[in-house]
């Protein structure tokens, strides 16, 4: 266990919400290691973002709370800390990048003085120093003419470059871990292919360890060494890229596999689709959260939730059916 | 596609130009060219699928072509009549046989009315002569088409999901018996899962009813799945139009070859073969579109001396397969 860079168990976070409490984050354990990059897929409100924003302490209370877990970052649990050693770790060593890079940057303060901030309050950099670091970063991102845009406001950049300086931001400190919440989401293919390029030259150059949260698994297909999928606050399926896509053994992931039409697609096939919705959790479930849109429902699934189970080498899966036979595990 | 090709929808030249205005007096000095001159053919019984980044003016041609903006100039004709000169009450009666649906499943449903009364509104707008019971029998049947429960006919649109409201959507754009319906990015609010649903649903119901889509969508795995042919946009122009298996097997423009490379493949296998073609920059602004081939700026292929100097003749270079690009002979 002690190679894991990050190490999260049992971890539980709920919302307090006018219609009862939401039971967002079940009970997930997970690690990270040292360089990996991993993938977490999920629907809407299936619990990703959430999990890593309880990890990295930036869930809002009221009304979200973690109720249990761990959260081991370097031996150090991250949930008991206090806030000021929270706040040396966050920016620092762990850094996150988001889905929508307007509201993410501050629109009246020039994209310069939201480089330099991290840099001094972090590294302990000088104005100068952290003037000629921030036009380093730019660049580093490939922004043209870098030092001179530093004076630019965030209204002045694309939505490509915006996300560009969001990586750059994120990287200014060299975290040992990056964690992108979608953020190629409300980018256009052709930047979204350059952003996935970026980070990838990035991570090979500076050797971070990436947690990448989308819903697309096209993106995870070319980007991620492990994914973890998730439904309901819970992970369901855990394995290496290669394997999941080959050998999908849960339900849902099957599911999801089956409903994206595929640009290599020869004959027109019709889409494979779940039916029903995607469940808002008011109760912590007793069951398995996707008994009531799956195909392979078995009396058990109405009754217990099953746990992570390893079916083949690094492939684990919280399903009591084992699909290939439709028999009980 | 083996039908007669018969061609229901004639796009001729189309422009729709949006002035800007500034300074006290409001002078104009410039304008949006949103779109700028597009040309195409849709073939009764078949889906058009028309792609392209934010911004290339995909929505305002399907808004243009259904009147809904006025063209700045060129024609529209539907079925033999030109709409963009057609006047009151005959281009009332003929929005019966032309519909929408929209983008976004929260503002396109009036939260004050019931699902019943937003998809029995277009029946008693245009047919004076029924009555109350009829209207309700026919949402009932019309609701029921789109695997939602008729029940749900006495409820507001904010007690449904998104792929719920979509459907009512479509209900709504159906209720007048349409041959025609222009499809703005449908599903791209939609979860993955539910996206499917959706899909499939607009499959069947062309199936069924014989109905004529132009599908507008940014994701081109989506728009692959769905079309008969493609026609791929860029600020403002048609680069290419093809058929579908034409278009992903010999995509011509070097645009649609860089749109294709970008989009990921959910194989992992796959994606650690594929070579990208990254494009540089943004798309450039549609109020100042550079000089001869739009696509100059950022194409991977330009050459100085030609490409800058003439708009590129949109040619039919293979039967069915029109490109516009200096390059392809």
């Amino acid at each position: 266990m002690s190679d894991l860079l990050l190490d999260v168990q049992g971890l539980e976070t709920q919302f307090r919400t006018p219609d009862g409490i939401v039971h967002a984050v079940n009970g997930v354990s997970f690690g990270l290691k040292e360089g990996e990059t991993l993938g977490v897929v999920g629907e809407s409100g299936c619990g990703k973002s959430v999990t890593m924003l309880s990890v990295l302490r930036l869930i809002a209370s009221p009304p979200g709370k973690v109720v249990a877990g761990k959260a081991f970052y370097r031996g150090q649990d991250l949930l008991q800390m206090s806030d000021e050693e929270i706040r040396h770790i966050r920016g620092a060593q762990m850094a996150m990048i988001f889905q929508d890079p307007m509201t993410s940057l501050n629109p009246v303060m020039t994209i310069g003085r939201q480089l330099i901030e991290p840099l001094m309050l972090h590294l302990g950099m000088n104005k100068d120093q952290a003037n000629a670091r921030a036009a380093e970063l730019l660049e580093m991102v490939g922004i043209p003419h870098a030092s001179e845009r530093l004076s630019d406001y965030p209204h002045q950049y694309s939505g490509g470059m915006r996300q560009r300086v969001m990586i750059a931001m994120a990287l200014s400190c060299n975290p040992q871990i990056l964690i992108a919440d979608e953020p190629t989401t409300a980018l256009d293919v052709t930047i979204q292919a350059q952003i996935i390029e970026l980070v990838k030259r990035l991570r090979d150059e500076l050797g971070m360890a990436i947690i990448w949260i989308t819903h697309d698994l096209g993106i995870v297909a070319g980007l991620a060494q492990r994914v973890l999928v998730m439904y309901g606050g819970f992970i369901i399926e855990e394995s290496q890229v290669i394997d999941l896509y080959a050998n999908p053994s849960h339900p849902y992931t099957i599911g999801l596999l089956g409903s994206l039409p595929r640009l290599d697609e020869i004959e027109r096939q019709r889409l494979f689709s779940i039916e029903g919705m995607p469940p808002v959790l008011y109760n912590k479930p007793t069951a398995c959260p996707f008994a009531p849109r799956c195909k392979w429902v078995m009396d058990r699934c109405w009754q217990e939730n099953p746990a992570l189970t390893e079916v083949s080498p690094e492939h684990r899966v919280a399903c009591w059916v084992d699909v290939k036979t439709g028999k009980a595990r | 596609m083996e039908n007669t090709h018969q061609v229901l929808l004639q796009v001729k030249d189309l422009k729709k130009h949006f002035p800007v205005f500034r300074g006290v007096f409001q002078r104009q000095v410039g304008a949006v060219r949103a779109v700028d001159g597009v040309s195409f053919d849709v073939y009764r019984g078949e889906t058009l699928g028309l792609v392209g980044e934010s911004g290339c003016g995909k929505s305002t041609t399907g808004r243009t072509i259904l009147q809904l903006y006025k063209p700045t100039a060129g024609s529209v004709v539907f079925d033999g009549i030109n709409l963009v000169t057609l006047k009151g009450e005959d281009m009332r009666h003929m929005r019966q046989r032309i519909q929408m649906i929209f983008q976004d499943p929260y503002a396109s449903l009036n939260p004050r009315m019931t699902v019943g009364e937003i998809i029995g509104e277009p029946i008693m707008v245009h047919e004076s002569a029924v009555t109350a019971k009829q209207i309700e029998e026919r949402v009932a049947a019309l609701l029921n088409k789109v695997n939602l429960n008729p029940a749900f006919a006495s409820r507001y649109p904010h007690e449904f999901s998104g792929g719920q409201r979509q459907r009512i959507g479509i209900a709504r754009a159906l209720a007048l018996k349409p041959d025609f319906i222009v499809c703005d990015e449908p599903i791209s609010a939609l979860d993955v899962s539910i996206q499917a649903q959706v899909v499939n649903l607009l499959e069947d119901m062309q199936q069924e009813l014989g109905l004529t889509y132009l599908f507008i969508a940014h994701d081109l795995s989506m728009v692959k799945h769905i079309s008969d042919r493609i026609a791929v946009m860029y600020l403002g122009v048609v680069m290419e139009l093809a058929d579908r298996a034409n278009l992903y097997a010999e995509p011509m423009h070097p645009y649609t070859q860089a749109l294709l490379s970008a989009v990921p493949i959910p194989d992992p296998r796959l994606e650690a073969q594929r070579r990208r073609t990254i494009l540089e920059g943004d798309v450039p602004s549609p109020v100042n579109p550079p000089s001869g081939c739009r696509f100059r700026t950022r194409c991977p292929i330009a050459e100085i001396g030609l490409c800058d100097l003439s708009q590129p003749e949109f040619r039919e270079v293979k039967p069915g397969h029109f490109v516009a690009c200096h390059k392809v002979s």
